[in-house]
């Protein structure tokens, strides 16, 4: 009795499984064409390299569940290399040629620039994982953009070294478009904070020694923290100099030093660099309930479980922009015109880079707390606390 | 400025400046005995980094780098084999338009082997912020190893030239290739010789370099450009004067830190490239007859 019990139940569950992977017949289901841009080789091969990745993860998931409310995802990924011109190209075929339903990238502040008017002419929404600013400001109708502002990862160092009594720094830079933009806005909040720039320097980004302006800094005996802006290995480099000259200022970074793979390439001498990032360099720390803490365990052990490496906030990026054209795409359909008005509307989503609420004015929908201040203890991320 | 702030430029110039010299030393090499510049010697210094990481967790460190150096000079070996030896009578364009697509290539294979990330071997002694003290300045241990190993290293090819029977075979067929043949001197041999041994040199400084500068798919270009710059301070072909210009081109870029900003640092080398280019072609330790008489 109590084994036909269990088997007529299982019919019914299997059954009843059976009928809910039915499509919908009356939604027509149709496959959409998602393109992507992403420098996948080339200088910034570690911003496009696990925001491909991540965006194949997703697509062969979403595919795997039957697509977005049935509608199956195609993902075409163009490898830029990180040059303008590439992208250019690239965003034209896409439009044009494949008439793709929305764009994801490109991975860098210059190529986003470059295409900005190509998809708003072609009124294709780009959802670029690009950092600078100015990608939204002004805000163009049809793009968007997942990181996180730099004047906000600014005011919140500027906040930490108030809190901290700091008020004489240096400036950092790498030559890269991340680090001049990053190097204006430094400048240009200071004085807000009350803070005084003493030194400024630019550094090449393929610098493999800065011992030298180290010497050069040190030598200034005013200042009490370095503030470094750049996304290449130099930021591992200069905290190396640093400390074997044995100059124990505090040393501040970008958010672009939020992964690990620096912190193991600094050794020793990451221990106790200060920068602020989005959450998802340790989401098992967050308190329970926290709106972003489940997709982020989720995003992790998904992708870390496939590509055995860690993830790393840029591929995040992409995962946002993803969820975000789907989320658009589950509640009105299939239609650019309707998804890129959902997407302007879309309130109090949890993504990786924070909790996103866009309007019609700000297409970036993060705000100063999508940043946490982390610092490095034993190899490791963990929240700063004064 | 201090004699302190001093001391830290001297060193940290010194650094860069053996590490250049090296890489010109790797040029000098082959351009002797084929006269041509070889643009993948700044790719042999990241493989024999890369190659060290990669054997680094299987066997002590010493080993790994011996065993680095090899696989570094047998890829040296094999490229001469398969990309140069069986021309017959090559121009210097054609030679040098191949050593710049074997280093794209090499590049882009350690891009699919390595990834994009930066890697490094661990210091060789005490750690990243260990340091050691010297007239009042403090500098990492691992800038005297590279110092040390990148001196031998020069002293070690100078007696090997002069005083080995190989090497004395190799500076033949540098002086004059046909009359090298009729001695006897298989010419071609010593060009396979020559790309292992650059090979060898510059894995070697890839291997001591990596702590302090780390190693990445990309890195060679850059140090090419530098160790050519160096090489043509120098003089073509003048090991010696690659040494001194190295150490020079080090110092400089060092102190230009305190006048100009850092971001000219490159500039610098490259400004200093065209002027000895334009000014003094045979190099600042050349001299004009002997410059005159080469092809390139």
């Amino acid at each position: 009795m109590k084994k036909l019990l269990s088997t007529s139940l299982t019919i019914v569950a299997v059954l009843l499984a059976a009928v809910s992977f039915l499509p919908p017949a009356a939604a027509q289901a149709e496959t959409i064409k998602v393109g992507a841009i992403l420098a996948v080789t080339g200088p910034a091969s570690f911003l496009g390299g696990p925001e491909a990745r991540t965006l194949e993860m997703l697509v062969e998931e979403v595919n795997a569940k039957g697509g977005i409310d049935g509608n199956k995802v195609e993902l075409i990924i163009k490898d830029s290399g990180a040059s303008p011109e590439k992208a250019i190209s690239f965003a034209k075929q896409l439009i044009e040629e494949e008439k793709v339903f929305a764009i994801i990238g490109p991975s860098t502040s210059g190529e986003t620039m470059k295409i900005k008017n190509i998809a708003e002419e072609g009124k294709t929404i780009l959802l670029s994982c690009a950092a600078a600013q100015v990608i939204v400001n002004p805000v163009a109708k049809y793009v968007f953009k997942t990181p996180q502002k730099d004047s906000d990862a600014v005011r919140k160092i500027y906040g930490a070294m108030k809190d901290k009594g700091i008020s004489k720094i240096a400036v950092l830079a790498g030559n890269t478009g991340f680090g001049k933009a990053g190097k204006g806005q430094l400048a240009e909040i200071a004085p807000e904070y009350g803070i005084e720039i003493v030194e400024a320097e630019v550094y090449d980004k393929k610098a493999t020694d800065l011992s030298a302006v180290v010497a050069k800094l040190m030598a200034n005996k005013e200042i009490e923290a370095v503030v470094n802006w750049s996304i290449v290995p130099a930021q591992g480099i200069l905290a190396k100099n640093m400390r074997q000259a044995g100059w124990e200022v505090p040393l501040y970074q970008s958010h672009g030093f939020g992964n690990i793979k620096y912190v193991k390439a600094g050794g020793a001498a990451a221990e106790g660099i200060i920068f602020p990032a989005g959450r998802l360099l340790a989401p098992e720390l967050l308190e329970d309930g926290h709106p972003q803490k489940a997709l982020l365990l989720e995003y992790t052990e998904a992708y870390e479980g496939k590509y055995n490496e860690p993830v790393s906030t840029f591929g995040g990026h992409a995962y946002d922009a993803f969820k975000i054209l789907s989320a658009a795409i589950s509640k009105v359909g299939p239609d650019a015109e309707k998804a890129r008005t959902a997407i302007e509307n879309l309130k109090n989503f949890p993504g990786t880079g924070g909790v996103f609420n866009f309007s019609p004015a700000d297409h970036n929908g993060l705000d100063i707390d999508a940043f946490a201040m982390w610092t490095v203890k034993d190899g490791q991320f963990v929240p700063y606390k004064q | 400025m201090t004699s302190e702030l001093f001391l830290q430029y001297i060193f940290a110039g010194l650094t860069y400046g053996i590490i250049y010299a090296i890489v010109a030393i790797g040029f000098n090499i082959i351009y002797n005995t084929t006269g041509i510049i070889n643009f993948a010697q700044g790719e042999f210094v990241m493989l024999g980094g890369m190659i060290a990481i990669s054997l680094n967790p299987l066997m002590p460190l010493p080993l790994a780098i011996v065993l680095a150096v090899l696989i570094t000079m047998v890829v040296g070996a094999l490229i001469e084999i398969v990309f140069i030896r069986w021309l017959d009578k090559p121009s210097v364009l054609r030679l040098i338009i191949i050593t710049i697509g074997i280093s794209i290539l090499i590049r882009e294979a350690a891009l699919h082997i390595w990834g994009e990330g930066v890697r490094s071997l661990p210091y060789f002694i005490g750690n990243e912020v260990s340091s050691v003290s010297i007239f009042g300045t403090r500098i990492s241990p691992q800038v005297l190893w590279v110092m040390g190993v990148c001196t031998i290293m020069v002293i070690l090819l100078s007696l090997f030239f002069r005083y080995t029977l190989m090497g004395q075979k190799m500076q033949a067929c540098a002086a004059n290739r046909t009359a090298a043949t009729l001695c006897g001197i298989n010419t071609r041999n010593m060009v396979t010789l020559s790309f292992m041994l650059s090979a060898g040199i510059g894995a070697l400084a890839g291997c001591v370099m990596s702590p302090i500068t780390y190693t990445e798919y990309g890195g060679g270009t850059g140090l090419a450009i530098k160790g050519f710059t160096v090489a043509i301070m120098g003089g073509l072909g003048n090991s010696m004067g690659a040494v001194a210009a190295g150490l020079l081109l080090g110092l400089l870029e060092a102190f230009s830190v305190s006048v100009v900003p850092l971001a000219f640092q490159d500039a610098i080398s490259i400004a200093i490239l065209l002027i000895i280019l334009f000014v003094r072609p045979q190099g600042l330790f050349g001299r004009s007859e002997t410059a005159g008489l080469r092809e390139f």
